[in-house]
């Protein structure tokens, strides 16, 4: 039911009395602009923290091989310990189902040329998955795929800045490369977020640097992201139970901390995840803690007008209003200054997060900013409290008795 | 028009209660203009209360054009102030942020009129009180007998029955006093019913009937010749 005329009433009541609807609706906009201010910086934050797994999957496990330090079952201390296809292959049938992506590395530093041209190289020889452990962005052409390991194909990917640096202003895919003498094609070029570093690097088949590069069988490195539905509790429990297998594959000692080490990236997200909860349940307490300042500033300037007005309502009420007219007139008054302050807080605060968060990215804080969404349901909340807030003060109003009201002062 | 019975009020004060009207009756006919008199606490303003609804009595009966005015709810006394009665005060009680004309029109306002045909309504009582020119004018930019003639207006715009007056003229200087004295006397020619308090003899005798009271019962109840009020004018 829409009633123009109250609606004409409380906008006349508005307008004439505009201190009084300014200073109330400032607490309001106050409020929400300080909400909006904090999150926003939380959310930056929070957003620092994200950015720092930016370069690799953050779900990440890294096993690599050494030395032994200890002697065990009879062996030595002082044993090289050597991943070899057959571990990979190990690792992929007994943890199939914990695994997402599974790849192998050999380490080689190759000087690669193009018509006069040349540098020198990191060369990665990996497996298909690695594109996606590394978060590889493929710019043009394509990826290792399954091919050119089963064939052995003499193709490589190479970065961004090595394709600038040799191929100068043309294209790099489809030209060959020259790694230590050996002609290969290129069949992709990539970029990665990482940085000039990881854009420096050349990937190829690891079957065929194994072949061409000692024709051995010899692993470097292992790499696999585990299942993202693990919690980073259970996906610690399966790095350790996967590191005591290959110690026991490789009779090693368990205590034996060099010969098989890992590295798992649960650790970490472990702490970010602590970090980022307990950042959310400070930003709740400060927003909560606005949101009540809020709400006790609109309840006592209820209080206040409707102390101002009761002269007011007296008259009206002398004139025919019902109780149930003086309370709407005052509640909706109340809601609509509400409503409006709300609204310009909140651009205000937009306003400042937008204005200073370039600036902030100094101190950990990048992209600055607020969910519109939070922000209207903060002010919705912040609405509907002061209606429930306001409803006290309002019913009073209601009840004030016309004689008291009229007395002359 | 107004009857009244064996009416009786106390107010608390503390532990014991201040009786202040000790079994009041009066009657008054339509088309009378009454005046209310006696000290300050004879319960005079007790009296104008109970008769406008702001206030309710104890025990006794109060019937207003044939309708008995008990246990009302908040409800229902609003709307039977708002089409029976109308109202001006001592102090005028305008809306001040509300120009002579909204203030006129505010009753018709509650009566659930449409804003045009109020505005019509309420541009006829102000012409009626002579303030037409000022029609958009907020009471601060009004004289105190404009004031009183706003406010007079408006008692008017709902077309009540009963016009009751707590001190008309208490704020007002002797020459604007007589002025409004005697439009409100005009009005009783033109058939209004009024009933007003006042504690200034000179106001009383220009009504047509005067109730003298004291520490709660009447007095006196006496039919006086009306004094015009033009003749000062």
């Amino acid at each position: 039911m829409f009633d123009l005329d109250l609606w004409r009433e409380i906008f006349q009541s508005i307008n004439m009395n505009r201190t009084r609807s300014v200073l109330s609706g400032f607490t309001v906009a106050f409020a929400i602009l300080l909400f909006a201010i904090l999150f926003g910086i939380a959310n930056g934050l929070q957003n620092t923290f994200n950015d720092q797994f930016v370069d690799d999957a953050n779900n990440s496990i890294f096993i690599r091989s050494g030395f032994t330090s200890k002697a065990h079952k009879g062996f030595q201390a002082g044993r090289k310990i050597q991943f070899e296809n057959k571990d990979y292959n190990f690792v992929k049938e007994e943890y199939n189902d914990d695994i997402e992506y599974l790849t192998a590395r050999v380490y080689k530093s190759l000087n690669a040329s193009y018509k006069g041209e040349q540098n020198t190289y990191d060369v990665r020889a990996v497996h298909p998955d690695h594109q996606f452990l590394e978060r590889t962005i493929v710019k043009e052409g394509r990826y290792i795929n399954f091919n050119d390991i089963k064939n052995l194909s003499k193709v490589v990917v190479v970065g961004r800045l090595v394709e600038e640096d040799l191929y100068k202003k043309t294209t790099a895919l489809g030209k060959y490369i020259n790694l230590s003498g050996i002609q290969y094609k290129i069949v992709g070029v990539f970029e990665d977020e990482g940085g000039d570093y990881e854009e420096r690097r050349i990937y190829m088949p690891i079957t065929t640097a194994q072949n061409i590069y000692g024709n051995n069988n010899y692993i470097d490195e292992i790499n696999l992201t585990y299942n993202p539905e693990m919690s980073s509790d259970e996906a610690l429990a399966f790095g350790n139970k996967m590191l005591a297998k290959l110690k026991d594959r490789f009779s090693v000692a368990n205590t034996d901390q060099r010969a098989i080490r890992i590295w798992n990236m649960a650790q970490g997200t472990k702490q970010v995840d602590i970090m980022t909860s307990s950042l959310t349940v400070i930003i709740l307490i400060i927003g909560l803690g606005t949101l009540i300042a809020g709400i006790v500033g609109i309840s006592n300037i209820m209080i206040f007008i409707v102390k101002e007005r009761t002269k007011e309502i007296g008259i009206r009420k002398a004139l025919g209003a019902s109780p149930r007219s003086i309370v709407s007139i005052i509640l909706i008054e109340s809601v609509i200054i509400t409503a409006i302050a709300g609204y310009i807080g909140l651009l205000a605060g937009v306003g400042v997060l937008e204005l200073v968060g370039p600036s902030l990215e100094t101190y950990f804080i990048k992209d600055p900013g607020v969910s519109t969404s939070l922000v209207f349901g903060a002010t919705i909340t912040l609405i509907v409290a002061g209606t429930i807030a306001g409803y006290l003060p309002a019913k009073k109003a209601s009840q004030i008795k016309p004689i008291v009201a009229l007395r002359n002062d | 028009m107004l009857k009244i019975n064996q009416l009786h009020k106390s107010y608390p004060i503390g532990d014991s209660s201040l009786h202040v009207l000790k079994g009041i009756d009066l009657s008054v006919d339509e088309g009378e203009m009454v005046a209310i008199m006696g000290s300050s606490g004879s319960g005079k303003s007790t009296l104008l209360n109970i008769i406008g609804m702001l206030d309710e009595a104890d025990t006794g009966d109060y019937i207003l054009d044939g309708l008995p005015i008990k246990n009302l709810t908040e409800k229902k006394a609003a709307v039977y102030r708002n089409k029976f009665l109308g109202f001006i005060f001592q102090s005028f009680n305008l809306i001040n942020y509300k120009n002579a004309i909204e203030n006129v029109a505010l009753p018709l306002y509650y009566q659930g009129i449409k804003r045009k045909e109020r505005i019509e309504k309420a541009k006829f009582h102000l012409e009626k009180v002579g303030l037409l020119d000022w029609a958009d004018h907020l009471p601060k930019e009004l004289s105190g007998g404009q004031k009183q003639r706003v406010a007079i207006a408006r008692a008017l715009a709902a077309n009540p029955k009963l016009l009751l007056a707590d001190e008309p003229t208490g704020a007002l200087d002797t020459k604007t006093s007589h002025e409004i004295m005697a439009f409100i006397q005009s009005l009783n020619d033109e058939g209004k019913t009024i009933l007003m308090v006042t504690h200034e003899e000179d106001i009383a005798n220009m009504c047509k009937r005067i109730v003298r009271l004291r520490d709660g019962v009447i007095m006196e109840d006496k039919k006086v010749t009306q004094v015009r009020a033009e003749q000062y004018v």
